[in-house]
């Protein structure tokens, strides 16, 4: 099979395309193929698109991965309603406007109504009520068969075991017990009707591979994880943003302005900046290499309880 | 404790450096197996340590555990970052593999941990189907065990072709030389049995750290590298890059009617704008017009590469179609032979649907039968009617649709599949294909009836004296048997060039050659042996026809087939040159493993193992290839020639 190479389409050697397979071509052509799979494989997939650097990531692979179809399944946004403005708007520009991709947005209206926040309610009642149900929901309504999401095995320690292709019943639940090997890449797409697949083609990358990879495309990102000067106040060790007026102050808290960067999204006044000089993926890097503190020690979400990932994963949260 | 690798960033400008150098490395995917209490998790738990892959509060967390759980002296417990799967195990959950990531400056790496209980075959088998490499743990005092041999043989069986033998616990046998030299040895006979090309052996000490991230003092007599260096140096480029071309297509991309693309990952070898494509099963061919990709079009594209491309022609091709290259094309039948690794509680029904998956090819499947079942333990193979959980054994395998193939052995990604029950959905087995067993050669065609009464033969008007006069000799067929390795192929070829050379109208007739073109569907049982051979007679006979000299190659094990062969191209025609060499001398030239295979039972019915060779009784020259050079037998079978002939090695008038 050899015939001469044109040099001038084949030179960009950094990226994989010479003598050696770098561990970046290595990454994204496994997530091409397993979305592939998942656009062959299911009747109605969908991406769900959190606007964090890893949904980024994971759409900017889709795009890849159809190439020169657009993604052959709509992105869904779970909107807790409590997410950072900057989140909105980049959603709202940067997704539907440059790139013209359609993107479902949910909110559990009901939630809104009663009133449900992140100050009154528990983390686990809120996250639950906010983001659990109203994705139950939208799965049943929509008769979504495959759900695409960004979670890593490397976020933490319960998702080490966790399968690329992640089987759930008819209410949406994980079994721990009850999961398919996966051999080779011959994913196990079988499904019975109202079961469902939650498949992560991100599994194999760590958050430093999601930077290297993000300079590396220059994949645009929310600037909320570029440091920059913030509204915050200290709460329980954490630093949260004041990001608009419904933000509950507490008796002694106010709002101071910050350099800090956040190097995970969700719901603002449960989300802990770090205080960081960072305003560019570079710097981010040796900031993440030289602090070393794992990503997840600014989720307040997490320290809830012990087990609490594994629980909410039974529960269906993703 | 704390890894340097990170620490010496100082300013943004190295960070820059370091990025474009990471953006270079390489990945290797590793698996782990040991038994219970070998010190798996606390090796694991150290190479994420030294690595830096653990965080500054995580490792806080486990200094205050440490402590509290007494574990050891001074130090942290490295054991305890792997938790996580303890608590699982008392929950009765399943975890069958755990994956966990690290990185160095010149490679990122991703490993597969699987339990390491008794019962485990079916998770080591999931962890091994990725695993490029896999780190077997020994206990320095307990050397050896069962266990060690039972996932020895699952990681060769699986393809893993590199292997690194960690004797842990170095610590409490005083780092003493001599037992780890002595695990060594044995381990080394060991795996002659098995096939596992590149082994390395390092003693360490898990919980100490001694030889993992660094070379250890307390170890000055061992002069090879730490653990990690090897796992960062181990050569790993692709060993399918190599093979043929083959691109199972994922996906057909049609966004409007101007383009009609194949997405897919390539399984193996490469693939160039213009190369001569076919698309199988349809075996339509074609030319790669373009290759499409979001970043560009390429002029080329490798092994794991995922692509889309264009052909010149319109084809009808779908999903589960393979693109291969033209030339070297796999298999395709209905039905094969395959290792089977049961994975499911409930045992396999011989003659029930399951569905299969290969490549990105779906279809129905039974198990016709299994031909036996391997001990993991004892490795012996043993009859039996159905597989159960964590058992392997080979079957007989037939499908609804035929599937396109390679055997396992030469390419992982193409000859790997998986069983899965038609109800339950549940994965229940993993596959990996041996040989093919032909689908049009039941029964025996050398008296077959012809299959109509009316056919005709039509005799030629060149009669084969002129062609005889043409050529300046009388066609003959030299059939040169003996066992594999006996250097038949040599002598033939050897033999053709000689013979073309003086002018003679010549060629050679090669059994390995038949089996990619015309009896590409047959296997390897005495029945296809014999098949084979007839077919090579009828072209022997057609080549005589012609008024060539035609030189055949073949095995021939069986003295009734050869007396049917010789009949097909008539006696007065054919010459037998019989190359006879003691079979352990076959043996010990094979490069092509076949002997090892046959060993093994990968190769059944392979003539001087596990069937009899019988001398032939009938050639008409006998050479002993161990003795004789090639040179020599070429003289030998030239002065044979000469007679038969009648023509001295002079040039034909
Ligand atoms: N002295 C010594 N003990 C070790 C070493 N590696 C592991 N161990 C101990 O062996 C026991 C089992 O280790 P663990 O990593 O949990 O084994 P696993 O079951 O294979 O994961 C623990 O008590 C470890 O501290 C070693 O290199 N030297």
């Amino acid at each position: 099979m050899q015939s001469t190479v044109n040099s001038n389409v084949d030179s960009e050697s950094a990226l994989g395309t010479g003598e050696r397979r770098t561990h970046l071509r290595e990454l994204e052509a496994e997530s091409i193929y397993i979305m592939r799979e998942v656009a062959e494989s299911f009747e109605r997939p969908v991406m769900l698109y959190s606007i964090g650097k890893d949904s980024s990531v994971m759409l900017h692979l889709a795009r890849k991965a159809f190439f020169p179809d657009k993604p052959p399944f709509p992105l869904m946004h779970i909107d807790s309603t409590w997410e950072f403005r900057e989140m909105i708007e980049f959603r709202e520009n940067y997704v539907r406007r440059e790139l013209g991709i359609d993107v479902i947005v949910v909110i559990n209206e009901q939630g809104v109504r009663d009133g449900v926040n992140p100050f009154d309610f528990g983390s686990r009642v809120y996250t639950d009520i906010m983001r659990t149900q109203p994705l139950k929901q939208a799965l049943d309504k929509y008769r979504f068969d495959a759900a695409l999401g960004g979670g890593r095995r490397d976020e933490e320690r319960s998702r080490a075991k966790e399968r690329v292709f992640s089987f759930r019943d008819q209410q949406h639940r994980w079994d721990p017990k009850n999961q398919r090997p996966e051999l080779w890449d011959l994913y196990n797409t079988w499904v019975h009707r109202g079961q469902s697949i939650r498949v992560f083609p991100l599994s194999n990358w760590t958050e430093f591979d999601i930077w290297q990879y993000i300079e590396l495309e220059k994949i645009p990102i929310v600037p909320l994880y570029f440091a920059a000067e913030r509204p915050v106040v200290e709460r329980d060790g954490d630093l949260i943003m004041v990001d608009d007026e419904r933000m509950q102050l507490k008796e002694g808290e106010k709002p101071e302005m910050k350099q800090v960067r956040f190097r995970t999204l969700g719901c603002y006044p449960v989300t802990g900046a770090v205080p960081s000089t960072a305003t560019t993926v570079s710097e981010i890097v040796h900031e993440i290499l030289t602090t070393r503190h794992s990503e997840r020690q600014g989720r307040a979400i997490d320290r809830d309880e012990a087990a609490a990932m594994e629980r909410k994963k039974r529960d269906g949260y993703f | 404790m704390t890894n340097t690798l990170h620490k010496t960033l100082d300013s943004v400008a190295d960070t820059q450096d370091f990025l474009r150098r990471h953006q270079t490395k390489e990945m290797l995917r590793f698996m782990t197996c040991g038994s219970v209490d070998d010190g798996k998790s606390t090796l694991i738990g150290r190479l994420l340590i030294e690595t830096g892959a653990v965080y500054d509060d995580q490792l806080a967390a486990l200094h205050r555990d440490s402590e509290k759980h007494g574990t050891t002296d001074d130090s942290i417990d490295p054991a305890l970052l792997l938790d996580g799967l303890e608590d699982e195990r008392q929950q009765g959950i399943t975890i069958d593999v755990a994956y966990r990531y690290f990185h160095t400056a010149k490679r990122k790496f991703i490993i597969a941990d699987s339990p390491g209980h008794e019962q485990y075959t079916r998770n080591m088998a999931t962890a091994a189907s990725t695993a490029q490499l896999a780190i077997i743990l020994v206990d320095a005092r307990k050397g050896l065990l069962t266990q060690t041999r039972r996932h020895s043989f699952i990681v060769s069986l699986l393809g893993v072709r590199h292997v690194v033998l960690a004797v842990n616990k170095m610590d409490l046998v005083d780092y003493d030389q001599t037992i780890f030299d002595n695990i060594c040895r044995e381990y080394r006979d060991f795996a002659t049995g098995l096939d596992i090309p590149d082994i390395h052996f390092v003693p360490i000490s898990g919980l100490r750290g001694d030889n993992v991230a660094n070379r250890s003092d307390r170890i000055s007599w061992y002069e090879g590298a730490p653990l990690l260096h090897i796992l960062e140096t181990v050569y790993i480029g692709d060993d399918n890059a190599i093979h043929d071309f083959r691109f199972p297509v994922q996906r057909v991309n049609r966004p409007d009617a101007d383009f009609r693309g194949y997405s897919g990952t390539i399984a193996s070898g490469s693939v160039h704008v213009g190369d001569q494509i076919m698309v199988l099963p349809a075996r339509k061919t074609s030319r790669v017009q373009s290759i499409v990709t979001f970043d560009g079009a390429r002029a080329s594209a490798k092994t794991g590469e995922a692509i889309t491309l264009t052909l010149a022609d319109e084809i009808d091709i779908s999903r589960g179609d393979m693109i291969v290259q033209a030339d070297h094309i796999p298999l395709v039948s209905r039905q094969f032979q395959a290792t089977l690794v049961w994975m499911s509680e409930q045992p396999l029904v011989p003659g029930k649907s399951y569905w299969l998956k290969q490549t990105t090819r779906r279809t129905s499947a039974e198990v016709e039968s299994v031909n036996f079942r391997t001990d993991v333990n004892s490795l012996q193979q043993m009859d039996c009617a159905s597989l159960k959980l964590n058992e392997i054994g080979e079957c007989r395998i037939s499908v609804h649709d035929p599937l396109v193939y390679d055997a396992y052995r030469q390419n992982r990604r193409t000859g790997s599949f998986v069983l899965v029950d038609r109800i339950s959905h549940e994965t229940v087995a993993a596959g990996m294909i041996v040989i093919p067993i032909g689908e049009v050669s039941q029964g025996d065609h050398w008296d077959g009836e012809l299959r109509s009464k009316r056919l005709q033969y039509t005799p030629s008007r060149v009669s084969s004296d002129s062609r005889t006069k043409r050529y300046g000799h009388s066609p003959l067929t030299i059939l040169i048997t003996g066992l594999s390795g006996s250097g038949k192929t040599t002598i033939a070829y050897a033999l053709e060039e000689r013979l073309f050379a003086q002018g003679r109208a010549v060629m050679v007739l090669d059994g390995q050659n038949l089996r990619r073109g015309i009896s590409r569907d047959l296997g390897f049982s005495a029945e296809e042996r014999s098949e084979n051979l007839r077919r090579a007679a009828e072209i022997a006979h057609l080549m005589n026809q012609a008024g060539l000299i035609c030189i055949a190659a073949f095995v021939a094990p069986d003295p009734a087939i050869r007396e049917k062969a010789r009949q097909v191209i008539g006696t007065d025609n054919m010459l037998h040159i019989h190359l006879s060499a003691p079979v352990e001398v076959c043996r010990y030239r094979d490069s092509s493993g076949r002997y090892a295979a046959a060993d093994r039972g990968e190769i059944v019915n392979f003539p001087g193992v596990t069937i009899p060779y019988e001398k032939p009784g009938d050639a008409n020259l006998v050479l002993d290839t161990e003795r004789l050079s090639v040179e020599q037998c070429l003289d030998l079978i030239e002065q044979l020639l000469s007679r038969k002939l009648g023509v001295a090695g002079t040039k034909p008038a």
